[in-house]
């Protein structure tokens, strides 16, 4: 009998096909995290023993940590699928960054701006997003297949209505959808999926000793010299992992022993806090979250 | 976060309604903590904003959990359906919070086409509400088969057992004559947890189950793997040339290697020679998986057909009887086409009858033109081609549609399919041998459809009047179709409401047709205020062949003239449905030919046109 992951699955599969049969130019956003790594398994599924007939696009914000861009470029090697990266050209110019700048300046400009420069700039018409239902309140009403308009801005009161599983993928010249195969995965069926396909992972989401200071009560990774320490300040070697991933400056580790994908299932069965704790961007404002999608965030 | 360990029972996707403060978001949010799939930051956050927007006072309100817009948690109601995910360890369930105000019930059906089982929510305080019917009506249409009355807020009643057992009875003989398979009355309270997860202390007169092991016990039969094979194909893929797969979900039954399966609407058959499962080759594929199917023969197939068992074949028709529930702002006029969307195709579809509309809180049938937001009506739909589907009822993967504005590209209303309608297999095209080419070569001429559209009094019928005159002077056949002589004649019947002015060019355009058909130039002069219909027309003849002239003369010139006096009617309120007065005209956004009315004189305007028509 099919279970629930099963279920999850041909769900998330037909909603990848669905887009590729009714899109002239779709795409895939590509952001390295464990929701990627799962939303990319899925699509080399759909179309197996063909590939994707769309490419991955990944935001770069240059403040992302190493170990993510050495990680996907050796995926999108392994898979034989296409990459577009795309780097805000007037946040460098600009020298935008987390720590100059502060997080929301940062991620409006590399992450919200960027984002939309690359979608515009390819005409893509739909983007795939690793996005889910359960990680956000604002979230939790979004569609599968979400309308933006021309400026690509997402309007929450005037959603289209979405039944059965019939997406209504009709749009006019210049507008989008952002599409969120993963919108019913919770995030422990993430992991069980992880686990079941063996799928592979930065390494950054398993336990191990690295440097780390604290700011804004976050554990932050010094994971280059970017990072400003006070005169007499040393990273302290701790054991931890990353529930999420995303520019290193903003993200926030766990103390944890969890070294394999088994361990971060128990540990997260036990666990009291949700993922988007380590997230310092949500908690900019009260409906943080809604006002960046409104903008054009993921 | 406790998951599931017990995977046999599928996954329960339900949704709770009821009306405005009957606490469905509160229950959700109950629910929510009492399964502890609340975490510490979140309810953090909830307790932080409950001191903002929370109606508990000092407590938290939990309901915040759920309204996560901003503009919900500022006006403390629900606008949008909420998708909640918790386990216990018995079931994983989905909770859709749909909204309670009337003018949302839209996203009420929207939360119930994907739901097994509803919730419906009751104010002890208040009883059975004609909120409450019309949910439990819409939920019922829907095909939810399942339905838990949770008699809630029982403490404002002193946890009274008559006041539960008489709303519990009176819902009981009311669902009589809806189509749910199981109801159980649960008397809760939400705010405090009484029946949720355990027996109330306060109700020891209740005997039943909680809320939660209803929820966790009850088994929904959809008959969905016991029905005929179904397989919408979704997408072919064809990754090089030896391999051509049939990709799709299977919405019922399932499917063997081997198997001798039907392709509509094409009625061809083949065998099964692989099936590619999302794992690799499997023998056999049921319900709910995507897969991809090779077959045998190399057949026709591409999206939007269905691959079925050959011995249960889905209908074939290009008529359909449905319900439709209307969720656009813009009332659903019959004859005004749409874009259909079932299972995996679309096509275009216009509602050639619309039977009776559906009044939700008496369950009447009553005469009407046109169905407004959030109405149901029962109709019927003609589409432009043939397509396979089932009844909701056999299948509600196969037997659902949406309706999809061609302009705007909103959802605009949601259908569930009653039956095929036999008129279309008993109505053929007869051939006839004579041609438009052979017509078109007897007149000498190249037939065409000019398409004067514009406001009263700018001007249309006299340009149409003056370049029918000089074009029969060139030697030219042609015919001048007007609006206010057809209006005496062929339409004498129809008014100006919305749904006559549709109708009125519908019957204009197909006229027209079999003139240019016929061969002839037709001039149509017609105000024909609506994109939609004017779109229609020009879809009825070859692509060459249509001209739109739109009449550009402002309103204010146009009233000014008033040569028959309707714009003064119209202002002093005598003439309803005026266009540009009290009705809209969509103005033309590309049109053929463009005629300012008010700036040339008309001989000049009659020599653009010729010279666009290149006749001169």
């Amino acid at each position: 009998m099919a279970d629930n992951l099963d279920f999850l699955e041909s769900e998330s599969i037909h909603i990848i096909r669905e887009v590729a049969a009714s899109f002239a130019n779709p795409v895939m956003m590509y952001s390295i995290g464990k929701d990627s790594a799962v939303m990319l398994h899925l699509a080399m599924k759909a179309f197996h023993p063909g590939k994707p007939g769309f490419p991955l696009l990944h935001v770069d914000t240059t403040w992302k940590f190493g170990e993510m861009i050495t990680f996907r470029d050796a995926e999108v090697k392994r898979l034989g699928v296409k990459l577009i990266t795309h780097i805000n050209p007037n946040g460098i110019e600009n020298g935008v960054g987390p720590f100059s700048h502060g997080s929301k300046v940062h991620t409006d400009v590399m992450k919200t701006e960027g984002l939309k420069q690359a979608l515009k700039a390819h005409k893509f018409d739909a983007a795939f997003g690793g996005a889910r239902r359960d990680e956000e309140k604002s979230r939790a009403k979004e569609r599968v297949f979400s309308f933006r308009n021309a400026a690509q801005q997402w309007d929450p009161k005037n959603q289209r209505p979405e039944l059965w599983n019939l997406y209504n993928t009709e749009i006019s010249k210049g507008e989008s959808v952002r599409v969120f195969p993963l919108s019913n995965w919770t995030e422990l069926d993430v992991w069980r999926y992880i686990l079941r396909e063996k799928i592979s992972l930065v390494p950054l989401y398993f336990a191990k000793e690295r440097p780390i200071v604290i700011r804004d009560g976050m554990m932050i990774m010094v994971d280059d010299d970017r990072i400003p320490l006070e005169p007499d300040e040393k990273p302290m070697m701790k054991r931890v992992r990353f529930r999420t991933l995303g520019c290193y400056p903003l993200t926030g580790a766990i103390e944890s022993d969890a070294t394999t994908v088994e361990e971060i299932i128990t540990e997260l069965e036990q666990d009291r806090t949700s993922e988007r704790q380590g997230r310092m961007i949500d908690h900019d404002q009260i409906g943080a979250m809604e006002q960046k999608k409104r903008e054009g965030y993921f | 976060m406790p998951q599931s360990k017990n995977d046999a029972l599928p996954r329960l996707r339900f949704l709770t309604c009821g009306s405005v403060d009957d606490g469905k978001s509160t229950l959700i949010g109950r629910l929510l903590y009492e399964s502890s799939s609340v975490l510490d930051d979140q309810m953090d956050a909830v307790a932080n904003e409950s001191s903002k927007f929370g109606t508990q006072g000092d407590s938290v309100d939990l309901a915040l959990l759920l309204d996560g817009l901003q503009a919900e948690r500022e006006q403390g109601i629900t606008i949008d359906v909420a998708y909640r995910y918790f386990s216990t360890k018995q079931r994983s369930f989905i909770a859709a919070d749909a909204p309670g105000h009337e003018q949302y019930t839209r996203n009420m059906a929207t939360a119930a086409s994907n739901s097994d089982l509803a919730i419906l929510l009751v104010n002890a305080k208040s009883g059975l509400l004609p909120q409450t019917r019309r949910h439990a009506r819409i939920v019922s249409l829907l095909g939810v088969r399942h339905c838990i009355l949770a008699v809630n807020k029982m403490d404002l009643v002193g946890h009274d057992e008559k006041t539960f057992t008489q709303i519990a009875d009176e819902f009981q003989t009311f669902a009589k004559a809806l189509e749910f398979q199981s109801i159980n009355s649960v008397p809760v309270s939400a705010l405090n947890g009484d029946n949720l997860f355990t027996a109330s202390q306060h109700m020891p007169w209740y005997k039943g189950s909680s809320l939660i092991d209803l929820l966790e016990t009850i088994k929904i039969e959809t008959g969905q793997a016991q029905a005929p094979f179904r397989m919408p194909v979704q997408y072919v893929n064809r990754p090089n040339s030896e391999y051509r797969g049939f990709c799709g979900t299977v919405a019922s039954g399932s499917v063997k290697v081997g198997e001798e399966i039907v392709v509509l609407p094409s009625a061809k058959t083949t065998r099964v020679k692989e099936i590619a499962g999302p794992s690799g080759t499997v023998e056999t594929a049921s319900s709910n998986q995507a897969i991809t199917l090779l077959l045998e023969d190399e057949i026709d197939i591409s999206r939007g057909d269905i691959i079925a068992a050959v011995d249960a074949p889905t209908a074939v028709a290009d008529q359909i009887a449905a319900h439709i529930v209307w969720m656009d702002e813009a009332s659903m006029l019959p004859e005004r086409p749409y874009t259909i969307r079932f299972h995996s195709m679309s096509c275009i579809a216009q509602v050639t009858d619309l039977v009776h509309r559906i009044d939700t809180n008496t369950g009447k049938k009553i005469a009407s033109k046109k169905l407004e937001l959030n109405e149901i009506g029962y109709c019927k739909l003609s589409l432009d081609r043939e397509a396979a589907f089932d009844s909701y009822s056999e299948n509600r993967q196969t037997g659902s549609f949406v309706l999809i504005d061609r302009y705007t590209n909103a959802t605009v209303g949601a259908g569930v399919i009653d039956f095929a309608l036999r008129r279309a297999s008993n109505i053929h095209w007869q051939e006839t041998r004579v041609d438009k080419e052979q017509r078109a070569r007897m007149n000498d001429q190249k037939p065409c459809l000019l398409w004067f559209t514009g406001f009263s009094g700018s001007g249309k019928s006299t340009i149409a009047d003056r370049l029918e005159q000089r074009l029969q002077s060139l030697g030219r056949r042609t015919y001048l179709l007007d609006g206010d002589n057809v209006r005496h004649g062929l339409n004498h019947d129809l008014g100006f409401t919305d749904q006559d002015r549709v109708e009125n060019i519908r019957r204009v355009a197909e006229v027209a047709k079999l003139m240019v058909d016929a061969g002839l130039i037709v001039l149509v002069s017609f105000i024909s205020p609506f994109k939609a219909e004017r779109e229609m027309a020009r879809g009825l003849v070859a692509d060459d062949e249509f001209h739109e002239i739109f009449v550009d003369t402002p309103l204010e010139v146009c009233e000014a003239r008033d040569i028959k006096g309707l714009y003064k009617k119209a202002r002093a309120g005598e003439l309803k449905n005026f266009t540009g007065i009290d009705s809209d005209y969509e103005v033309p956004e590309n049109p053929e030919i463009l005629l300012k009315g008010a700036e040339e004189e008309i001989d000049v305007l009659v020599d653009q046109v010729l010279t666009k028509l290149g006749i001169n």
